[in-house]
């Protein structure tokens, strides 16, 4: 059986094997490629120009990264409480439904410094509330949690296409979209991108979070019910009450995926804009080793490949940009369920580096 | 709604059309399952499955290359998930969400890398490469319905009587106790879920090369967790399992039909709500409201020897 | 005679803690053999070895004079060796016929194996009087009865030594009884069998011979009838140098604490604390002695919020708890209980967290940490290091992580934690336990001065010599019950007997085979 022969230095556990592992991630895509008659150089190097090429491919870049910024923080911050919230998708979307309600109420009526908070504070409060149903099945009911986000998903997928087709619809349209929204609601964007003031909402969650985390009492407690539940309870923290927070303040970080698409981008609600972002943010989350700092770097990378694989894409015919999933699923494979294979062998090598 | 009679053998006919891959899948998640190993990659065994039994069909023009690729595609990435669940003891959840994200990914950029048709693969010659009815050509009854139908008390023979189903039983409960007696804990976890491959490659190639005409993108659309949540709607047990499947296969018949028709006395029926209903009520099952659905007892837990 | 099983210097470490340090034995056939010693000596472990659950570092195992590899519970049951664990094997969900065929079912279908093993099961209920219904539920039956499945378990598998791992800790002592006059009765059989106990009055009424561990090592081999249960007390808890304490005599002053009638049942109905009545005064150090799983670990846990009592009240400082009005950790640390728990891994710390995030757990919420909302990295930082300067925590790193430190090093954090808080009432659970002899004078020194400054003070530990030198009273318990009080310094050979539930507990009857 596997014995830990002797563990790893600290250095090698904490920078090595994540970079390996997401080494690994990278090695496997160049390989399907190559399969696909294409040399992974040549790809890489129009995906870079792709994606950072221009002021115009870089706005998009960082479009994408603000979306995986705010699924990213929101697995993380689950994860540090020892939660699993894989419904980041569905929270985005009704997170979306959220702003998009406010706005629909309101834009007619508010100037933009006062629609814009709101419509954001609608975009969490409804993600948290979407996150909180599974939270509180866990902590009072004993359900499993991963598999209520998941159900969860779906229920939101239906809801927001039942209020699509039936409700929001706005008249006479043919799509189903709701009416625009009023430019009272928009977010400042670049000209003629889809880059917008998000990104700086972004930014601001990523050191929200990090503040939360690990300079606030309330953050110490859940972070000690996710490294040790038994310790929590002895210090006195309610873990029925913790595991609402948590799942609360991850629900309405993915919740901000609406402001991104739907008041910096769409303006009116649409279907399916939450895109699979909500899943990319597990891949986010993992590579960014749930830090903050970690979280925004791996966002922006997956923006980089999310327009630069776009960009391919259009060069070259074999490659598409679903590519991009490709790489997020592989990142959630190797820097997460299989984080521990290359330990033995890096074991092995440190073994033969100093022998005993 | 003139004749009942008429309308009862084809909306039979539909569910069963529908809960064919439910069946299969649940029948596989059921042997994972139970062996210890949460399963969430269902869908995306079912989805590569899907693929390449139309990739293949296509290209070799035999529907059974075409079985035979989706079973083996399915089976690959059931081996990944065991190693990353088994042998390397990583987390069974984000294993199963990262084989469902890759398999979403590159049977779409495979499928556009070889037949350049935005994912899809080339539409199947209903003769060669298709699966075909047996007995009633209108009611889609090929050979993978009746593999569905007996693959149930197939599942429950094997589970409830034979030395493989005990031991099976046994290590989704107490792993230790199975250690303890002498039998092995990781060769045990690989063959459930290597039957959960071969179910769910089933499951794959009827969606793609019976129930469809060839392969497009995200084809699957949730019928994977459906079958997860047929699993534990049934409390994983293969007869309960079945009833789930045939009533979300139901609802989902039904919902067709139900499109616009108001009900007396309830009004218009939101066709979503019905798509809804199987994801809302294991959700309610697992919360304790209707029933008590009791996992089992070493679900998601690496087994690990200490040394 | 050969012996049935020999074991010749064994050794085992897991990581840094070396568990069994060369030991040998030898179990004779057809007999009762013994093994006692504490929690922890390294019993079970030594067991574990032998049925193949771990591997030794070094040394032999030989069956019937022959050198054996028992590199799996597969070639130990092939040898003839069976275990019953002191955690049941069972499957909760299974009925008793599958449980007992299982690893053994005879063919690739169960219907033969299964109607086989029914006819085996009926021929051993004969033989031996082990009476389960084979189609009952395991979960439906009584932890007496699950035992017996399990020796009927490994009586299927053909065995011919069975290893019992603390069999009595879970049952009730008819329950007890009834097993007792099983094994008698598989002795009589010609069955070999090994008993792993810390309890001394079975060891007394069962077996023919006994072995005696102590920290990992074998320390005495007595034949039964040649030792007493004095003795073996002795050997087990080991005669240590008495650590010379200077303590004036205690100051007593107002009721702090006081538990009146408490009880606490588990889930399953299980009986953990049983009547605990207490008083802790203000200036004394009030030590609680007894083997440990005998409802300490469950009275420091109601004393300190953690879990509620299933009957009777529990007063501190002027707060009164009981079943319907249950306390928090928070609050009771609001009231002016600090707790060091038995288990400073599990409870007491995060591993993972810096020194300095430990050093403020439970305590994170107080104002001198936080500037409005935001923890004070400095105040958490300057607050470790003022801890650890005066414990002497080393190093004196509060960026550390905290499971670099040392056992000893992370126990006096712990304590400075809670001690720095000048509390009312303070709740230690096993003060030193791997903890270097340095540090351990230090901490006796500091629970001392703590108590000096008007603190009261309840020490539990299985350490009689830190209960004797440190308390200034000391109760014991047993069973879930306090079963006498002595004061502190009080003889050795009384307060074992007392531990070892000699004096309180009813005499075993029939045992004697």
């Amino acid at each position: 059986m596997r014995n830990p022969r002797r563990p790893l230095p600290a250095w090698a556990d904490i920078v090595l094997l994540p970079l390996i592992n997401i080494a690994l991630a990278f090695v496997t895509v160049s390989i399907i490629v190559r399969i696909n008659g294409v040399d992974p150089f040549h790809a890489l190097r129009l995906l870079v120009v792709g994606a950072l090429g221009s002021p115009e491919s870089i706005g998009y870049t960082l479009y994408y990264a603000t979306n995986f910024i705010f699924t990213g923080l929101a697995v993380a911050v689950a994860f540090h409480g020892g939660l699993f919230n894989i419904g980041g998708e569905g929270q985005a979307y009704i997170g979306g439904l959220g702003c998009g309600l406010a706005i629909l109420a309101l834009d007619r009526y508010l100037p933009a410094w006062a629609m814009i908070p709101i419509a954001i504070l609608a975009a969490a409060l409804f993600g948290a509330a979407w996150a909180a149903v599974p939270a509180w099945l866990q902590a009072w009911r004993g359900s499993h949690i991963v598999i209520t986000t998941i159900m969860f998903n779906f229920v939101a997928a239906a809801l927001m296409v039942y209020l699509m087709v039936n409700v929001l619809i706005a008249p006479g349209s043919m799509t189903p979209q709701s009416r625009n929204f009023e430019p009272s609601s928009f977010l400042p964007a670049m000209q003629g991108n889809a880059l917008n003031l998000s990104l700086g909402l972004a930014l601001v969650c990523c050191l929200a979070v990090w503040i939360f985390l690990w300079r606030t009492p309330w953050g110490y407690a859940l972070r000690t019910m996710g490294h040790n539940p038994e310790a929590a309870v002895y210090a006195g923290t309610d873990l029925r009450r913790m595991t609402m927070v948590a799942m609360g303040i991850s629900g309405g970080l993915a919740g901000f995926v609406g402001v991104n698409e739907l008041m910096g981008v769409h303006h009116r609600i649409v279907l399916d804009f939450p895109a699979g972002y909500g899943f990319a943010g597990i891949a986010v989350a993992l590579m960014g080793r749930n830090h903050p700092l970690g979280i925004a770097l791996a966002a922006l990378l997956f923006g980089i490949l999310q327009q630069g694989g776009a960009e391919l894409a259009f060069e070259i015919p074999t490659i598409t940009r679903e590519m991009v999933v490709v790489i997020q699923g592989l990142v959630i494979l190797f820097s997460g369920a299989l984080v521990q294979l290359p330990r033995p062998w890096l074991q092995m090598l440190f073994a033969l580096r100093r022998p005993s | 709604m003139d004749d009942p009679f008429a309308l009862l053998f084809p909306t039979a006919a539909a569910t069963l059309r529908v809960a064919t891959p439910l069946i299969l899948a649940a029948m596989g998640g059921l042997f994972s399952e139970r062996s210890g190993i949460i399963d969430v990659g269902l869908e995306g065994k079912m989805l590569m499955a899907a693929f390449f039994a139309a990739a293949v069909a296509a290209v070799t023009h035999s529907a059974w290359w075409g079985v035979a690729a989706a079973i083996a595609a399915a089976e690959v990435m059931a081996l990944l998930h065991g190693l990353a669940c088994i042998t390397y003891r990583g987390n069974q959840v984000v294993s199963g969400v990262a084989i469902n994200i890759i398999a979403a990914g590159l049977t779409i950029v495979w499928g556009n890398a070889w037949f350049q048709r935005g994912g899809q693969t080339p539409a199947l010659d209903a003769r060669s490469e298709r699966l075909l009815p047996l007995f009633f050509p209108n009611a889609g009854d090929n050979i993978l319905v009746y593999a569905a139908l007996l693959s149930v008390p197939l599942t429950w023979w094997i589970v409830s009587r034979t030395r493989f189903g005990l031991r099976l039983r046994a290590v989704g409960e107490v792993p230790l106790a199975v250690d303890t007696a002498g039998i092995s804990v990781p060769w045990l976890r690989y063959r459930a879920v290597l039957i959960c491959g071969l179910f769910t490659g089933l499951a794959g190639a009827y969606i793609a090369i019976a129930q469809n005409a060839g392969f497009s993108r995200d084809m699957t659309a949730g019928q994977g967790f459906i079958a997860l949540a047929a699993v534990i709607f049934g409390k994983w047990r293969p007869f309960p399992a079945l009833g789930a499947c045939l009533m979300f296969g139901l609802l989902d018949a039904v919902a067709i039909r139900l499109q616009g028709v108001r009900v007396p006395g309830v009004g218009e029926v939101p066709v979503q709500l019905i798509q809804a209903l199987p994801y809302l009520l294991t959700v309610f099952l697992l919360a304790g409201f209707i029933g008590r659905a009791v996992a089992p007892k070493a679900i998601g837990q690496p087994y690990e020897k200490e040394h | 005679m050969t012996a049935a099983i020999a074991l010749e210097g064994i050794d085992k470490s897991f990581g840094s803690v070396h568990a069994v340090r060369g030991v040998s034995l030898a179990i004779e056939k057809g007999a009762i053999t013994g093994i006692i010693g504490e929690n922890g000596a390294g019993k079970s472990t030594l067991m574990s070895i032998l049925y193949g659950l771990y591997h030794a570092d070094a040394g032999t195992i030989r069956v019937d004079g022959q050198p054996v590899r028992m590199d799996s519970p597969h070639a130990a049951i092939a040898h003839g060796i069976g275990m019953v664990h002191q955690h049941f094997m069972l499957i909760d969900g299974f009925t008793v016929l599958e449980n007992v065929v299982l690893g053994a079912e005879g063919g690739p279908l169960l219907a033969g194996g299964l109607a086989a093993a029914r006819a085996e099961l009926e021929r051993l209920e004969r033989d031996y009087g082990l009476a389960v219904d084979p189609d009952a539920r395991v979960a439906d039956l009584s932890v007496g009865e699950q035992q017996r499945v399990e020796i009927l378990k490994v009586l299927f598998r053909g065995a011919r030594i069975l290893i019992l791992d603390e069999p009595s800790a879970v049952l009730t002592p008819q329950e007890t009884d009834r097993l007792f006059r099983i094994l008698a009765t598989l002795k009589a059989r010609g069955v070999t069998i090994v008993l792993i106990t810390h309890k001394l009055r079975e060891i007394m009424a069962a077996t023919d011979r006994v072995y005696v561990m102590r920290q990992g090592r074998m320390v005495a081999e007595r034949a039964t009838p040649d030792t007493d249960a004095e003795e073996l007390a002795e050997l087990m808890v080991g005669r240590k140098v008495r650590l010379q304490l200077e303590k004036a005599p205690p100051r007593r002053g107002e009721v702090r604490l006081e538990a009146g009638h408490l009880g606490l049942v588990d889930a399953r109905g299980v009986r953990l604390l049983d009547d605990v009545s207490l008083e802790l005064r203000a200036g004394e150090i009030v030590g609680i002695a007894g083997v440990s799983g005998n409802g300490q670990t469950e009275l420091l846990q109601v004393l300190a919020g953690i879990r509620p009592p299933s009957t009777g009240t529990l007063t501190v400082c002027g707060r009164t708890i009981d079943a319907r009005h249950p306390g928090d950790p928070a609050e009771m640390r609001d009231l002016g209980l600090a707790h060091v728990p038995e288990d400073r891994l599990r409870q007491g710390m995060v591993a993972a967290f810096r020194a300095s995030e430990t050093a403020i757990l439970g305590y994170h919420e107080q104002p001198q940490f936080n500037r409005r909302f935001l923890l004070s990295v400095p105040a958490v930082g300057a607050h470790c290091a003022r801890l650890m300067e005066r414990f002497d925590v080393r190093p004196q790193v509060p960026g550390l992580r905290s499971s670099s430190f040392s056992g000893g090093n992370q126990q006096k954090l712990v304590l400075a934690r809670e001690m720095a808080q000048e509390p009312k009432v303070l709740l230690v659970g096993q003060p030193t336990r791997g903890v270097d002899i340095g540090a351990i004078e230090f901490i006796h020194r500091e629970l001392v001065r703590s108590r000096d400054a008007g603190c009261a003070v309840l020490a539990v530990s299985v350490e009689l010599d830190e209960i004797l030198s440190l308390a200034d009273r000391i109760l014991v318990m047993f069973a879930g019950r306090i079963v006498g009080e002595v004061e502190g310094g009080a003889d050795e050979r009384t307060l074992g007997l007392m531990m070892a539930g000699a004096k309180a507990a009813p005499a075993l009857s029939g045992a004697e085979g």
